[in-house]
């Protein structure tokens, strides 16, 4: 019953003879390739609506910095300027470590949406489709991360180890959240559903709070402390106070490294497993 | 090789848990043809096109696309074919445009050549006004196009298309028809499922019905329609006198008995080919009845189902209606 163009002289038709009759057949694109394609797609969804995004990447830590600082500062620090020489690494730690949830409420969208299923059908390297949305929202954790410590700094943050501080702070907190955002890719995949966001952001919640981004852990009773300091999170922003103020040991930034290790081994592997074997019923 | 079919499969079997989506199915698809797979929800059609298309690992059975097993050779079976899949999976964040160079990208053309082929597939599938518009503000119609100009961008051998027509209304369902039909015209060989007799018939050359993950049927559309028998001509006479005389000709010409109606101007038939129905109204006309209207209807999914398993499709949304 398959009709067969007889002619074919319209626009439409060789638009089709030029897509389909050409002879040559591309190489699949190199693993770097595809990556930067992917981190591209990722960076125009971002633009195309931008005030969102901005919104998102701003929201929390201006809330928290200035709650905090000056409804808590006083009583927790003895004054706001003392806690805010505290907190503000903190809550550029907790800034970045939010906005991973966002990366893994992308992948089930892209699932739950059925694009995931068409780039698996595709020659690439597939985890291009995931790294590269990640190396796109490491420009989203930079820029919540640039925007919190400009208002921080407006607020009378002084790091003492000054901008160089400042930017090696910076870059080992976007270490830590590239490799923590796995975690989520992996729930992202597990659940299916973008409707968790809401369960998963109260837990990730719970373990920012359990940490020691707003207060020390020294005031803390035995079991809790002991949480508290095995918690990575804690660990980052120990190293992260220390760079901003000139005062960090090799020793905290080992413990970093460890957990980012750790993190990409479990999760990277995880998330890539439960990518190819994800089945829809 | 260049012998193999685009698709082969035997005794290929899926399960989920309890459920038994696929019970062993066998499909031979030849190259450069459009194969129907026809069936209601839940028959087993996506599961079957998934694990062709890679995305499914079968439980048992083989199942070779040109040759190649898709589950030892998924790589090489990639690089040759092309899903559609019931979710239109453009990207909804993305323009039209942006939705096909970044597709072109990732199949490894370059830049230039990527927007070249972007902008000759919008033309092609009447998208080039809409271009630039981001493609969550696409109608149905325009969507499943972009899906499936997507789809034949890497000028795969064999595309899937899983139910491309439903949900959308007649005119974009015409259009998506003769945009198959063109890709299909160079050279492509497609597999598309449907809930709908009339869309196989359309573009399908041959069929299989499927019903709880079997193959219940198969042959090209006139066979099945046949064995079914459920397509009816309706006359209409002018003169209701000459009803008998009406009557004893179309069961010589037909070869079906002629059904009771109330109207008794009004005769209907089984006629399950339309060629038969043609020498009916021809022999009417030679024997002086005069004939003041006639209709032709096709069997529906239901009566396909009903005469092949004995039971209704069982379906809750609608296959019972034929597409208008």
């Amino acid at each position: 019953m398959t009709t067969t163009s007889a002619t074919t002289t319209t626009p439409a038709d060789r638009g089709l003879d030029t897509v389909l009759l050409a002879p040559e057949r591309p190489r699949r694109p190199s693993p770097l390739s595809a990556t930067l394609t992917l981190a591209w797609r990722a960076a125009i969804r971002m633009k195309n609506e931008v005030v969102v995004q901005l919104f998102d990447v701003l929201m929390m830590p201006v809330v928290f910095l200035l709650i905090f600082s000056y409804l808590f500062g006083g009583a927790f620090a003895g004054s706001v300027d003392n806690y805010l020489q505290f907190f503000l690494p903190g809550v550029l730690v907790m800034a970045a470590v939010m906005q991973t949830l966002a990366t893994g409420h992308t992948v089930s969208l892209d699932i739950a949406k059925g694009v995931f299923d068409r780039f698996r059908t595709m020659p690439f390297w597939q985890p291009a489709s995931l790294v590269g949305a990640m190396i796109t929202d490491l420009g989203r954790y930079l820029l919540t991360l640039v925007l919190t410590a400009a208002l921080g700094l407006s607020l009378g943050f002084r790091p003492d180890a000054g901008v160089g501080g400042m930017a090696l702070a910076i870059l080992l907190i976007l270490a830590f959240s590239f490799a923590f955002a796995w975690i989520f890719t992996t729930i992202g995949l597990l659940t299916r559903s973008p409707d968790s966001i809401q369960a998963q952001s109260m837990l990730l919640m719970a373990v920012v709070f359990c940490s020691n981004i707003f207060v020390d852990s020294s005031t803390m009773p035995g079991v809790i402390r002991a949480i508290v300091d095995t918690n990575p999170i804690s660990h980052l922003s120990t190293a992260v106070r220390g760079l901003v103020h000139g005062t960090v040991t090799a020793g905290q930034l080992g413990l970093v490294g460890l957990s980012i290790g750790a993190l990409l081994v479990i999760f990277g592997p995880l998330t890539m497993v439960l990518y190819h074997k994800r089945k829809n019923g | 090789m260049n012998s193999d079919p685009a698709i082969r499969t035997r005794g290929l079997r899926k399960s989920f848990g309890e459920t038994i989506a696929v019970n062993g199915i066998d499909l031979t698809v030849q190259k450069g043809t459009v194969y129907g797979v026809l069936g209601p929800n839940g028959a087993g059609k996506t599961t079957t096109i998934r694990m062709l298309a890679t995305l499914l690992r079968p439980d048992s059975g083989t199942a070779e696309v040109f040759g190649h097993d898709v589950v030892e050779q998924a790589q090489t079976v990639r690089e040759m074919v092309s899903l559609t899949g019931q979710l239109a999976s453009v990207d909804e964040g993305l323009t039209g445009y942006q939705n096909l160079v970044l597709l072109a990208r990732l199949t490894g053309y370059s830049r230039p050549a990527a927007r070249q082929r972007a902008d000759d597939l919008l033309a092609a599938f009447d998208l080039a006004d809409a271009r630039d518009r981001i493609a969550r503000t696409y109608s149905g119609g325009m969507r499943r196009r972009l899906d499936i100009a997507a789809s034949i961008l890497s000028a795969p051998r064999l595309i899937f298309l899983d139910e491309p027509t439903t949900g959308l209304d007649p005119r974009s369902r015409n259009q998506v028809w003769d945009t198959v039909r063109a890709v299909v015209a160079r050279g492509t060989t497609v597999l598309l499922t449907t809930q709908y007799l009339e869309e196989a018939d359309q573009l399908a050359d041959r069929i299989a019905v499927i019903d709880q993950g079997r193959v219940i049927a198969e042959g090209t559309p006139a066979e099945l329609k046949s064995s079914v028998g459920g397509g009816a001509l309706h006359v209409r006479l002018t003169d209701s006198t000459q009803r008998e005389q009406a009557k004893q000709v179309l069961t010589r010409v037909l070869g079906t008995s002629v059904r009771p109606t109330t109207d008794s101007a009004i005769l209907s038939a089984g006629a399950g080919d339309p060629a038969l129905a043609g020498q009916a109204l021809t022999a009417l006309t030679a024997s002086g009845i005069a004939v003041a209207t006639f209709s032709l209807d096709q069997p529906s999914l239901d009566e396909v189902f009903l005469t092949l398993t004995g039971h209704r499709a069982e379906d809750t949304n609608g296959t019972e209606e034929l597409v208008p």
